[in-house]
């Protein structure tokens, strides 16, 4: 083979094999809304979506009922006292609930907040869909100001039925540096 | 390339280049295979530095000699210079050094590409280590650099993430450079099922590099935008989710160990059979085996995370995916073993190493099958079990291998043998207090004792004392190795061009002198 012409062949593999290294780099950031929406189509991952879901009549079954159990808890040092009104209850798939949370800004400044929330068990996050939560956009606290947020959900009655209790955990977030910082 | 077809009849005949320019200029594969095996060295040493103060730390419960931070620092530092600062550049080196002279090729297809790599790799590991002596010390949050932790870290973060994006350059660069090499510079009649298993290995090892290190890239990337650019990839609070990084992470983070271990598998398939007098048993089958287990380890990386909190189904792929695998190295060891079957086998140390690396790493790889069981997984996880496990797989899937195949080349580089007596004493007490130091820790990881934390409680006391016995005579009996080496290259008895008896039976190089002219095959070999 001739110098020129290994040169060539040896030229064409480099491109290739270039071509692979930044398809993958690509491919690195690609898998980010993969990720989402895999996660999405299969509620693994307990990642909520923020979007109201809409309203909408089911079949109800009186017979049926499931614990729902509400777990809240604040991220670091946020500076929020933040509660669910109970602990527990007992709901009917189907049929539609509201449940106030409570949450007071212990600071002597303002901040702003945003609620993240997650389902156990992660398979049945698509089922419980909510009308109106809190979560869904950033909340505003003055110093010392304490709110109260209410979710209106609805249980699917498609959940299946081995699943007798689900938990609905809220962590709050201080935002208030990213908020500034993106402005 | 006027000029280089004119001078083309001196270019065979002049040696290095004088001086200490030669070796950063230098664009030839064995100077370039020297330098990485040097830096390799030092880093070897400056790894093993790091893991002295950690066990020195872990000598008895309570804080004795740095505060947590370090402690931490340590073992983060540890795992990111050990695995991308030694083993990593160690093959890189013999990959330099052997590959051209086991394909019958002048060099590396692309010799500028070559130097640029090295030189590459030793400003990143540079910028790494910079960051043990700015404010806020070095990272310390895992070498996973998982976050959130990991963005509290403060300053070093930039550093640690360009380091990153350095080293995969450089390992990207050498990876090209090794696939065309073997693609398009063997000799004629060199027919890629008559290469050598070491080439084989490094194809599919090279290939693996340009697939998951680029993912790697793209995740840290992501780490910096996060810290300093307001992105909410892995911040809940933004809508991101922390555990996205996991799964990018262990989709570079478990290949790259197969990265470490396929080029392994290449020297032990070489050594092997020299020593006991026969070709290799089921050569092609070890091609498949390697291929397929690259492959595998691809699609297995969750069985890092069983603990995020992944759906059963999840949970029952990756662990089916992951025992998988010991169905391909379930093969490699059956085909080592019966190489050596009814061979006449000799034990000088190339051989010691590859043997004592055929049994713990097969040891290695049933606590990997114990750790596979998702079920069992949540009570390993994050124990020391899983330290001793990855130091079965990787100090001897790693390095054993790089020291047999440095005994076993090494008269072949300088043309002297080394002295076989020190060569086995560092052998036996490397074996020795390798397990005197891990195998005690499957015992503190079974009983519960967690992985990154410089204290730890009452009754693990006597057990670490042990561990870290082994640990300073292990970290020891590296510098009779130093001194083997640099005796070996001062001088000694001359090594015959075979060195091995009929090695060449077993490769291209043990026709050529040792050492080895400059310039080899210039004109390419027959191959019969």
């Amino acid at each position: 083979m001739t110098e020129s012409n290994q040169q060539k062949k040896n030229t064409g593999l480099v491109v290739k094999l270039a071509l692979i290294v930044i398809g993958m780099f690509g491919f690195g950031f690609a898998l980010v809304p993969l990720y989402d929406v895999f996660c999405d189509i299969t509620g693994v991952n307990a990642k909520v979506g923020v979007e109201a879901a809409t309203a909408q009549d089911y079949a109800i079954d009186p017979n049926r009922e499931i614990t729902l159990e509400f777990v809240t808890s604040v991220n670091g040092n946020t500076p929020l006292r933040f509660a669910a009104e109970i602990a527990k209850m007992k709901v009917i798939p189907g049929k539609s609930y509201r449940v106030n949370f409570s949450a007071e800004n212990l600071a002597d400044h303002g901040m702003i907040g945003q609620a993240i929330p997650s389902i156990t068990p992660g398979l049945a996050t698509k089922y419980l869909k909510k009308t109106e939560c809190f979560c869904f956009s950033q909340q505003e606290f003055k110093a010392g100001e304490k709110k109260i947020m209410p979710v209106q959900f609805v249980i699917d009655p498609e959940l299946s039925e081995k699943y007798k209790s689900v938990t609905l955990s809220y962590t709050f977030f201080d935002v208030t540096a990213d908020k500034y910082r993106n402005n | 390339m006027t000029a280089a077809a004119t001078t083309h009849d001196e270019y065979h005949d002049h040696g290095p280049a004088k001086g200490f320019m030669r070796w950063i200029v230098t664009t030839n594969h064995k100077d370039i295979g020297t330098l990485y095996l040097v830096f390799a060295l030092v880093m070897f040493f400056v790894g093993g530095i790091m893991a002295m103060v950690i066990r020195m730390e872990l000598f008895e419960p309570g804080m004795q000699f740095v505060d947590p931070q370090f402690f931490n620092s340590m073992t983060t530092m540890h795992a990111l210079v050990m695995v991308f600062g030694a083993v990593m550049p160690a093959f890189a080196g013999l990959a330099n050094w052997m590959i051209p002279m086991m394909i019958g090729a002048p060099d590396m297809a692309l010799p500028r590409l070559n130097n640029m790599s090295f030189w590459v790799l030793v400003f990143a590991v540079l910028l790494l280590a910079s960051t043990l002596f700015m404010e806020g010390g070095a990272p310390a949050a895992g070498w996973t650099l998982y976050p959130p932790l990991v963005l509290q870290g403060g300053n070093n973060l930039p550093f640690a993430v360009f380091s990153v994006h350095l080293l995969g350059v450089s390992s990207i660069l050498a990876s090209i450079n090794i696939i065309v090499t073997i693609l398009n510079m063997r000799a004629p009649g060199m027919t890629m099922m008559k290469m050598p298993l070491f080439c084989w290995t490094w194809l599919i090892t090279a290939f693996l590099l340009i697939a998951v290190l680029p993912v790697f890239a793209a995740a840290v990337t992501m780490l910096l935008t996060d810290a300093h650019f307001g992105t909410s990839f892995f911040d809940a609070a933004g809508g991101g989710d922390p555990v996205l990084y996991q799964h990018l992470f262990w989709f570079f983070g478990h290949p790259e160990v197969y990265i470490i271990v396929l080029p392994a598998f290449g020297v032990v398939s070489t050594v092997i059979p020299t020593f006991s007098r026969k070709p290799l048993f089921g050569y092609s089958s070890m091609v498949y085996a390697t291929a397929s287990i690259a492959f595998l380890s691809m699609i297995v990386w969750a069985h890092h995370q069983f603990t995020v909190g992944m759906p059963l189904a999840g949970e029952l792929y990756f662990m089916y995916a992951t025992m998988l695998i010991a169905v391909p190295t379930g093969v490699k060891v059956l085909n080592w073993t019966a190489t050596m079957w009814k061979g006449s086998l000799t034990f000088e140390t190339p051989m010691l190493f590859a043997v004592a690396f055929v049994v713990l790493f097969t040891f290695g790889g049933f606590t990997g099958v114990m750790l596979s069981l998702a079920p069992a997984d949540f009570q390993y996880h994050d124990s020391y079990f899983v330290v001793a496990h990855f130091h079965y797989t990787l100090v001897v899937g790693g390095t054993f291998p790089v020291f047999a195949a440095v005994y076993y080349w090494l008269p072949k580089w300088t043309g002297h043998m080394y002295n076989e007596k020190l060569g086995q004493l560092h052998f036996w007490l490397t074996l020795f207090s390798f397990n005197l130091t891990f195998l005690v820790q499957h015992f503190l990881g079974l009983a519960g004792m967690p992985r990154r934390i410089p204290d730890y409680a009452i009754q693990f006391a006597d057990f670490n004392m042990i561990s870290s016995i082994g640990a300073f005579i292990l970290g020891a009996s590296q510098l009779l190795f130093l001194y083997i080496v640099v005796q070996t290259i001062r001088g000694g008895e001359k090594a015959t061009d075979e060195v091995w008896e009929d090695a060449a039976k077993h490769g291209l190089e043990w026709t050529l002198p040792s050492p080895p002219p400059y310039h080899t095959f210039a004109t390419a070999p027959e191959i019969k």
